[in-house]
């Protein structure tokens, strides 16, 4: 049994001359949370269609849970609850009846829906039409209806597009019990990195179609190297005398100097080493590139 | 086979709040009202026709009957199957409805077969009604010779030929309507398509019987009996059926290779 909820092997698809999706190898782990980021346009949809198949991928390029997609899309499809872009939601019917419609859909017991409207939040809500729904519960639906036919992987794309921090938060906490409580994977899109990293065990960052980096979010944190910053007077004797010391300058302002972070004592020793040297350090502080900007320069190099 | 009936039920239960499925009831119950109360406020003047049971039943459907054939017929028929596909289209559920563990072409099929069943449910309750309204105005009416004739095979075959002749009408705006999400453009197609239809049909050209829109007054001139003539002397499946449902056969397996390509973009 393959390991992977979703490994997709050397994805190629285009539109016509548009190439979308250039030689994506995507690894999803069973078990995961695995963040799907890239800037809009960058090929997260169109890789989301292509996992439902919905878009028609070469054959032997996508493997769902071990299986090649085309030759077993029904059987795929029913390990699979998904939410495309914005949710699909009939607006002249009730939560509660889309919730219905798509027990019908999938051969369910009806009394699922209560369950589901009582796990997203909108059992007060129920009889009320979908249409009137703010996005948030709009949103809330979307993932009740992915979720209702008990899938073990979740395609969420962009979830927490247009909600408000409560909304957010309360999506974020959802996608938490699902894959800690309920063993779901779960693959979710989004053009923020903040938003992903307090969520994701996983992360793939695609630009232009192309995979840039992919793996544990602790491997991401990795990539970013922490540094201090000195922020000390005399800049240029300053950074002299640590070179003689043997220190590696990483960058240079006008009144700060950054130096690779090695460790705490180490950060104290080089304060009290610029002090008794006649130098006056007005500030000293750890400083990691935060993975939002990471995210930048992955993206930017692209 | 399963998925199709699944994916009919779920067409009933999504559209049952909605005028299509509305419509297919209140249509035959406004017009065959109108026409009974027609008949009935007007029943002086009728009855100085002295019209026989069988005229008196010809007259009294066939003021159903050419309406619908010319006119209300092909309207209705674009206005399902917009009102069928244009659930998907407002909602943005093409995606959803194709990314269930469902064959695509049970999914197709049973928007279609929806359609059909409406159109039949609508046609049903015309003949039913006009049966049972003709038997309504017999009583209120005593003098009426509604009694004398038995209209049910000449309702029925009627009914059945504009329902088989609208089906290529139907298959054609179903592609309209798979293809185009708003309202105008597949009924401003339909509406020039009709009016060609009755003018071609008007006047006689000969290839009237190609345009879909043509087929249902095509199929109905058999309403207009000729003195002397029986009425029920004529053929279901005469040459405008045929084209019907060739056209319905062809577009309908062509909309499946449409909708599977559009839907997903």
């Amino acid at each position: 049994m393959s390991n992977y909820a979703i490994e997709t092997v050397g994805l190629n698809f285009s539109f016509g001359n548009q190439t979308i999706v250039k030689d994506l190898s995507l690894q999803v782990p069973r078990g995961s949370i695995y963040g799907f980021l890239g800037p809009n346009g960058a090929g997260k949809t169109t890789t989301i269609k292509i996992l439902l198949n919905l878009l028609k991928s070469p054959a032997d390029q996508v493997f769902i849970f071990g299986k090649e997609i085309n030759s077993n899309r029904i059987a795929t499809l029913k390990k699979i609850g998904a939410l495309v872009e914005q949710p699909a939601i009939y607006g002249h019917l009730s939560g509660k009846e889309n919730l219905i419609n798509r027990c019908l859909l999938l051969r369910i017991a009806k009394s699922k829906v209560a369950e589901m409207l009582a796990l997203v939040d909108l059992t007060d809500a129920a009889d009320k039409k979908a249409g009137k729904y703010s996005l948030g519960m709009k949103q809330r639906l979307g993932i009740a209806l992915a979720l209702v036919s008990d899938p073990e992987l979740l395609l969420l794309d962009e979830p927490t597009n247009g909600l408000d921090p409560n909304g957010i938060i309360e999506i974020r906490n959802l996608m938490i019990e699902l894959a800690t409580k309920h063993n779901k994977t779960i693959l979710v899109s989004s053009h923020l990195l903040a938003e992903i990293e307090r969520t994701a065990t996983h992360v793939g960052i695609i630009n232009k179609g192309q995979l840039l980096f992919q793996g544990t979010i602790e491997e991401l944190h990795l990539l970013s190297k922490p540094m201090v910053e000195i922020e000390v007077d005399q800049i240029e004797n300053a950074s002299a005398f640590l070179v003689t010391k043997g220190y590696e300058i990483a960058s240079k302002t006008d009144n700060r100097i950054t130096v690779p972070f090695s460790s705490s004592a180490d950060s104290g020793k080089l304060n009290t080493l610029l002090i008794q040297n006649g130098f006056t350090v007005s500030s000293l502080s750890k400083q990691r590139k935060d993975l939002e900007n990471l995210f930048l320069d992955i993206t930017k190099n692209n | 086979m399963r998925s199709i009936y699944i994916s009919l039920v779920s067409e009933f239960y999504k559209s049952r709040k909605t005028l299509a499925f509305w419509a297919a009831i209140l249509l035959p119950v406004v017009i065959c009202s109108l026409v009974s109360f027609g008949f009935y406020s007007g029943a002086d003047k009728i009855l100085k026709l002295n019209a026989p049971g069988m005229t008196l039943w010809i007259r009294y459907a066939g003021a159903t009957l050419n309406v619908m054939g010319i006119l209300v017929m092909p309207f209705y028929v674009m206005f399902m199957a917009f009102s069928v596909n244009n659930i998907e289209h407002k909602n943005d559920t093409w995606k959803s409805l194709f990314a269930q563990p469902l064959n695509k072409f049970s999914i197709y099929t049973a928007k279609y077969l929806f359609a059909v069943t409406l159109i039949f449910i609508c046609l049903f309750l015309f003949a039913t009604l006009t049966y049972g309204f003709g038997h309504l105005l017999q009583v209120l009416v005593p003098k009426y010779t509604f009694s004398q004739y038995n209209p049910s095979n000449f309702l029925i075959n009627s009914y059945s030929k504009l329902f088989l002749s609208s089906l290529g009408i139907l298959s054609l705006q179903f592609i309209f309507s798979l293809i185009w999400g708003d309202f105008l453009k597949p009924i401003g197609i339909g509406f020039v398509g009709t009016i060609m239809g009755i003018v071609a049909g008007m006047v006689n050209w000969t290839y009237a019987y190609l345009i879909p829109y043509s087929l249902p007054a095509l199929a109905l001139q058999v309403t207009q009996v000729k003195k002397g003539k029986d009425p029920l002397d004529f053929e279901i499946f005469a040459r405008e059926i045929w084209v019907s449902l060739i056209y319905a056969g062809i577009l309908f397996i062509a909309g499946y290779f449409i909708v599977t390509r559009k839907s997903i973009k």
